[in-house]
């Protein structure tokens, strides 16, 4: 436990019948700071930010926010702002008295004044000031989710709790609104936990994001580390594309394609296994005594994503810039090599 | 979507169908109420007039009113809170629940009777005479119906989210049950309480065998002397639930709910 944590989830242990939701996971989060759970579904990340929220009981562990230890503090009592999955706003209110419904508890009581302009503060800081007498029936899915979030922020949380809350939305308004998070978060600057199983969306928010895999965390790391030096298979797998390609490991160095590239910590340290190889990370050039053929070619804009053949039948996915894909056709035979970057290799 | 003109036509036509079948008694009984008897002239007003002079009807109707309002208290601080309760924190006790609140259906009134007779024998004579004790029993009848209508609207949205928001902006337990959830689940407890209220007003089986005074026994006794008078009182019992029912919902936010629900 570092001393700048500012959230601590310390050992948290949560088992639902003869799963384990969380196994000893601890995590902790710097003041200001977002980070982003990722993981599959049923890897325990939602129980994790619902513990810390106080609404999901433990059977072992400590939560600790601004140094209290606040795990058996009642979840009305924790100054947590939240925004769900599923549309959360009280039917029956307005936007502005859905913004102002925390204000009015005893916790954060402000006279009413105070609390119109809060809100309207709010309102305005989501962009939906034109909107504060509408209803939820009245407003789309994601105008709803930023009014949560506007809600959330009124009370002036410790901690910022997101629990996949764009994943209800279409993907264009996914993506803007997913920037616009950021952009709030750093403005109010909320510690915040951001709970996703799109690993883009995890990827493109946080400053650190923590993979998570039965109940523990695999790794969590700045987005770039994680996804240049994953630490283990799983990790590498979870988060990108990668192509397991045979590999003989000695003295930390790796032959993968006949081209000798370093290992990242966490791969195997001698013998064979396999490389997980990024898409980008390949080196594609057309040559007629080619050590591979291509077998299909997606352009996707800047980029072009190409399967190939190799001489041993494996079959890879390569991406290269669309500029220099010009000769690259369906076919023709090309030699793949690999970029010298660091690579994860897993025992075969 | 623009419907076919034969649609059309069937429509309106099972629509007057109805009407008439339950306007039918209704104008039968205006017709009876005002109706000459004997050597009278023509139609008269008498019955109607009459009402206000029923010393017994009365006190029969303040007394029903009185449990109904007891009645309704019960159900809004015991019923609707346990129901939300299980439905939000206990959600494996659902079934037993709804079974427990379907049995005052499936058991004849008579039977109700004979079970709680020596109980009510024990609480006239130790606690109070006053029919207004019967609204224990009523309390027990309504189950079913406002169990139905709540759970009902409760599936309708996502009740524990809305609950676990509340919670996690600083609200209470209770303020979340009366202030968060009976609001979004207004229509299912107006529904309930309309249901109830009619209930209570026109019971008579329980309260006729244990010989509590309460209206409808009262128009029953009143319709062995004048008929007349206690068809104008039925009809006015009946007017005035229908009454109830068409007052609500009334406001623009309540008609929010229901268009929520609906979506």
């Amino acid at each position: 436990m570092s001393n700048s944590a500012y959230v601590q989830l310390v050992n948290l242990s949560k088992h639902f019948g003869k799963v384990r939701a969380l196994d000893g996971l601890n995590l902790d989060i710097a003041q200001g700071e977002l980070v982003a759970l990722l993981g599959p579904s049923g890897c325990g990340k939602t129980t994790a930010l619902r513990a810390l929220a106080g609404l999901q009981d433990l059977d072992a562990g400590s939560i600790h926010v601004d140094s209290k230890d606040i795990t058996f503090v009642a979840p009305n009592k924790r100054n947590m702002g939240m925004v769900f999955q599923a549309y959360s706003l009280f039917p029956h209110m307005n936007a502005r008295e859905n913004v102002e419904y925390g204000l009015r508890m005893k916790a954060h009581r402000l006279s009413s004044s105070d609390r119109k302009k809060r809100a309207a503060d709010l309102l305005d800081l989501v962009g939906l000031s034109t909107h504060s007498n509408h209803f939820p029936h009245q407003m789309s899915g994601g105008q709803q989710q930023r009014v949560a979030l506007a809600r959330a922020l009124a009370i002036e949380p410790q901690v910022l709790l997101l629990d996949e809350p764009l994943s209800a939305l279409d993907a264009k308004v996914r993506t803007q609104l997913r920037e616009e998070i950021r952009r709030i978060q750093l403005e109010v600057g909320t510690t915040t936990l951001f709970v996703t199983h799109d690993q883009e969306e995890a990827l493109g928010i946080a400053d650190r994001v923590g993979v998570m895999r039965q109940g523990i965390l695999e790794q969590i790391a700045a987005p770039t580390e994680l996804y240049e030096r994953p630490l283990t298979a799983f990790v590498a797998e979870f988060v990108g594309l990668t192509n397991p390609l045979p590999a003989k490991v000695t003295n930390g160095s790796a032959e993968v394609l006949g081209v000798q590239v370093p290992t990242v910590a966490g791969s195997i340290t001698s013998g064979s296994g396999l490389a997980l190889i990024r898409p980008e990370w390949f080196h594609v050039e057309a040559s007629t005594s080619g050590n591979a053929k291509i077998f299909a070619v997606s352009f996707l804009g800047s980029t072009c994503r190409i399967t190939i053949d190799l001489a041993d039948g494996t079959r890879v996915r390569a991406q290269v810039p669309s500029a220099d894909a010009s000769q690259l056709g369906i076919g023709a035979n090309v030699q793949v090599t690999l970029k010298s970057l660091p690579v994860f290799v897993k025992g075969a | 979507m623009k419907l076919g003109i034969p649609t059309r036509i069937f429509r309106v036509f099972i629509i007057l169908i109805t009407t008439l079948y339950l306007a039918g008694p209704l104008y039968g009984m205006v017709d009876f109420s005002t109706k000459p008897l004997g050597n009278e002239g023509g139609r008269s007003l008498r019955a109607w007039k009459a009402i206000g002079e029923q010393e017994d009807l009365i006190s029969s109707i303040t007394v029903s009113f009185a449990i109904a309002i007891i009645v309704m208290a019960l159900l809004f601080l015991l019923v609707v809170p346990t129901v939300i309760w299980v439905h939000l924190r206990l959600p494996k006790l659902r079934r037993p629940l709804e079974l427990i609140c379907l049995l005052p259906l499936a058991i004849p009134g008579i039977v109700i009777v004979v079970g709680i007779a020596p109980l009510y024998r024990w609480i006239s004579i130790n606690v109070t005479e006053s029919p207004v004790s019967l609204a224990g029993v009523y309390a027990m009848l309504i189950l079913p119906f406002t169990y139905r209508s709540l759970s009902a609207s409760l599936a309708l949205v996502d009740i524990s989210t809305l609950a676990e928001a509340a919670r996690t902006l600083g609200a209470s337990t209770m303020r979340t049950i009366f202030g968060i959830v009976m609001p979004t689940i207004r229509s299912g407890i107006m529904s309930g309480v309309v249901i109830s209220l009619a209930l209570v007003l026109g019971e008579f089986t329980i309260s006729s065998l244990l010989s509590y005074d309460t209206l409808q026994v009262v128009i029953y006794l009143l319709g062995r002397e004048d008929g007349k008078i206690a068809v104008a009182v039925s009809l006015t019992a009946l007017i005035f639930v229908f009454g109830i029912l068409f007052a609500i919902p009334t406001t623009k936010r309540q008609r929010a709910i229901l268009d929520a629900d609906i979506a």
